[in-house]
């Protein structure tokens, strides 16, 4: 602490000392403040506890000194507490500025009582206070905005990766016949992990035919083209005969329209389709009716 | 792959089964066992001794890494073993040297691809379609 900031920090200090000893008012307060009532509206007891707990870290930041410095060691302990309190919000459908206004409304009870201790208000150690007061509160928020915006980033990166997972199961139709349903936009990271999780299966399943089903792809561009001919020259170097079904009339139309020449590939129009083809190729014999081939009832 | 071997490149050992021949490659390849596996191997197909050799199976699962040489190499020997009336059979190679072909651009059109020997030999015994090949070996070259 250099020579200027020596009164600030003496501040600093009355201020954990109020925070200290009004624990308990305080903490009756902002348990009725939104941000507590609104998570914990099953019992008023754990408003307060959660409110006590806030108050004692932000009189430990306080001694440290350090109100401005939101790595403070005190702020490690609310940040857990706040960050919870804060994404059962945030899960309620909150905006983290609405989150933030909230934090910031601790501030006002807080406030009142630092300037019920003084006899003046107006006097400059009052004053002096009273900001040290909303330095520590203003940081506070920056806290639990930094926390709340993480939990959203962890959150979304979590998502993305189930969503990778989910969306690129490999099936195993029958002996030596595995699919892959792909659903969504084919990216180069999607394709990635859809050509790995196909070959892998290619070797575990012993598939000879392998049918890539992009019904549920929305649109096909020639980079998406040129991901699927990749996926079926790795198979084929994999002793694997890949056939694509599931081409959507206005995707057949596109990829004439871009001249995306698929001719190296086989393609049918529905998986059953693919499914009889390399039925047929691996010599099963297919009694009763087999489904009419798309565009030839 | 680089490095140079000092003088005489190592052999591979070519089995012969039946009218078929079997090639193990196993590890690194340097770039003149390679050249040497393709001398040997078209020298094998013309002068076998049990009669006509009608199919080659090259077998790579012990390859880690195919690089665009030994990917040159492989389609040479395969070309040259179809002027001399004998099938060419890619097995056993593993998903990443898959993708990492691709990704290089080389796709190998044309070569016959098998996931083992098993099925390779499996393959072969069946009718050669001559001109007319798998469907999905047409095309590509």
């Amino acid at each position: 602490m250099s020579e200027h900031d020596a009164a600030p920090g003496a501040a600093a200090q009355q201020v954990r000392a109020f925070l200290e000893r009004r624990r308990e008012q305080i903490a009756q307060r902002w348990a009725d403040a939104p941000l507590f009532r609104t998570v914990f509206t099953v019992s008023r007891d754990e408003a307060v506890e959660a409110s006590k707990a806030v108050a004692d870290a932000l009189a430990a930041v306080a001694a440290s000194g350090r109100l401005e410095d939101i790595t403070a060691a005190g702020y490690g302990t609310v940040r857990e507490q706040l960050g919870r309190t804060a994404a059962a919000r945030a899960r309620t459908g909150c905006s983290p500025a609405r989150i933030a206004d909230e934090v910031a409304a601790l501030r006002a009870p807080a406030a009142e009582l630092l300037r019920a201790e003084f006899p003046d208000p107006a006097a400059p150690r009052a004053q002096e206070c009273l900001l040290a007061l909303a330095l520590l509160m203003g940081t506070l928020r920056l806290v639990v905005m930094e926390t709340a915006l993480s939990t959203g980033e962890d959150l979304i990166e979590r998502q993305r990766q189930q969503l990778l997972e989910a969306t690129t199961p490999v099936i195993k139709l029958w002996d030596g016949i595995i699919a892959v349903p792909l659903i969504g936009t084919l990216d180069s990271a999607r394709s990635q992990v859809v050509m790995e999780n196909l070959l892998d299966a290619v070797v575990a399943e012993r598939a000879r035919y392998a049918i890539l089903d992009i019904t549920g792809v929305p649109t096909v561009d020639s980079l998406v083209a040129q991901h699927l001919m990749k996926t079926v020259a790795a198979a084929r170097l994999m002793g694997a005969e890949c056939v694509v079904s599931g081409i959507r009339p206005a995707i057949a139309q596109t990829i004439v329209h871009l001249g995306i020449d698929l001719g190296a590939i086989v393609t049918r129009a529905r998986l059953s389709d693919a499914l009889v083809y390399a039925l047929r190729r691996l010599d099963v014999e297919i009694s009763g009716p087999v489904p009419a081939v798309a565009g030839r009832p | 792959m680089s490095v140079p071997s000092p003088g005489y490149a190592a052999p591979v050992p070519v089995l012969a089964l039946g009218d078929v021949l079997l090639v193990t490659l196993q590890g690194d390849l340097h770039d003149d066992t390679a050249e040497r596996l393709r001398q040997d191997l078209t020298r094998r197909i013309a002068r076998h001794s049990g009669g006509r050799v009608t199919g080659v199976v090259i077998d790579i699962s012990g390859v880690e890494v195919v690089d665009s040489y030994l990917g040159r190499v492989l389609a040479e020997i395969a070309a040259s073993a179809r002027l001399l009336a004998a099938r060419t059979v890619l097995t056993g190679m593993r998903p990443a040297v898959a993708i990492t072909l691709v990704e290089l651009g080389l796709t190998l059109p044309g070569l016959l691809t098998a996931l083992d020997v098993e099925r390779a030999l499996e393959l072969l015994s069946g009718p050669d379609p001559a001109g007319a090949r798998a469907p999905d070996a047409e095309g590509g070259g």
